[in-house]
């Protein structure tokens, strides 16, 4: 019989910390079988963030640096400069990349540094217990909006793909889901799109993921699908938000 | 249809279930033992109907699955 599906050779085979279901597992595979294809193992360097995927180094396979606190950017930045021939990317979710981070992030899109980051948004701080992340949507409850996010308190959910995709220095910018096989399949180009275009020089690139986070939520891991589908996508539409390919 | 084949690590499995919801032949159904994690695991409850098509590995967060299918 012919291998139709086994673990990416970029992937080492610990157990993950992650909740059954949460999507941030589905998010290293599809990185892990790009590195693959891609055939960059050897030179990939992975820099983890603060949250749920501070551990993330123990799962891949290759190079890995942890960055708490949103300035994954930042050391991306000085590992890409010192070793021009690496492909660098940031794994970075909505805590750490969009409010703790949100200046890093910004001057590298503006910028338009050659790195790929890869963002998880789940709405929320999965990590210290569910408190509201700049990407909650309004009305979401978490642990610190008790009666849901309220706009002229709390300000509006960002985002952060369409405010980056109008920096002049971004090559590419694309937000996918992985809660069923065709996105799981759309995503994963997407992330192809975003290493291939810095092995190319072309530029920052980011895929963001609207991503489950069923403990935080409250909700089982399929039921969190549903409410993701209802409640997240149309907030932040999928698909391609810039590629200067597609510009010329 | 093609046959397909299916290798769960059920050590590995968080029983999730979102494997179970994306196979389009209703192949994996939940154990109903615990595996020593505690979880009830995915498991082929009718392996024969199986087409390799590999959408469970695809949506596994834990990478618990391997898919073969007949050449
Ligand atoms: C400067 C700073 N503020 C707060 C924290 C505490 N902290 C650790 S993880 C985290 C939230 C991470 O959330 P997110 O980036 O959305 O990751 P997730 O766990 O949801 O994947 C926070 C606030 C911190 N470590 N440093
Ligand atoms: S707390 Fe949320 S984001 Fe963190 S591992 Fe659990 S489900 Fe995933
Ligand atoms: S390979 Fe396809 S048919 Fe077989 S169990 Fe997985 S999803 Fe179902
Ligand atoms: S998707 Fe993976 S972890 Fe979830 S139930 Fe299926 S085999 Fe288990
Ligand atoms: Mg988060």
């Amino acid at each position: 019989m012919k291998t139709v599906y086994k673990k990416p050779e970029s992937m080492t085979s610990a157990t993950t910390i992650y909740c059954p279901g949460c999507h941030h597992g589905i998010a290293h595979r599809l990185i892990a079988e790009v590195i693959d294809e891609l055939g960059i193992a050897d030179r990939a360097i992975g820099i983890a963030p603060v949250g749920c995927a501070a551990l993330a180094y123990d799962y891949f396979n290759i190079d890995f640096s942890e960055t708490p606190h949103g300035r994954a950017p930042a050391v991306a930045t000085g590992l890409k400069l010192t070793q021009p021939d690496r492909v660098v990317f940031t794994y970075q979710g909505d805590g750490d990349l969009a409010s703790i981070g949100a200046a890093e992030i910004l001057h590298l899109a503006n910028r338009g540094f050659n790195i790929t980051t890869i963002f998880i948004n789940n709405a929320i701080y999965g990590m210290t217990g569910g408190q509201m992340a700049p990407t909650t949507l309004e009305g979401q409850k978490t642990t610190t909006t008790p009666f849901g996010r309220d706009l002229q308190i709390h300000g509006h959910p960002m985002k952060v793909s369409e405010i980056l995709s109008q920096t002049a220095g971004v090559a590419y910018i694309a937000r996918g889901a992985v809660y069923d096989p065709k996105h799981v399949m759309e995503t994963k180009k997407m992330i192809k799109k975003a290493f291939q275009n810095q092995i190319d020089g072309k530029g920052f690139s980011m895929v963001e993921i609207l991503s489950t986070c069923p403990t935080n939520w409250g909700l089982s891991p399929l039921d969190a699908v549903e409410w993701l589908k209802k409640n997240m996508e149309p907030f932040y539409p999928l698909g391609v938000k810039k590629d200067i390919d597609q510009e010329q | 249809m093609p046959k397909g084949k299916v290798v769960i690590d059920k050590e590995k499995c968080k029983g999730c279930e979102l494997c179970i919801a994306a196979c389009p032949k209703k192949v994996l159904g939940l154990s109903e033992d615990f595996n020593t994690k505690g979880y009830r695991y995915s498991t082929p409850l009718h392996p024969e109907d199986c087409i390799g098509c590999g959408f469970c590995a695809m949506m596994c967060p834990d990478v618990a699955i391997e898919v073969y299918r007949e050449e």
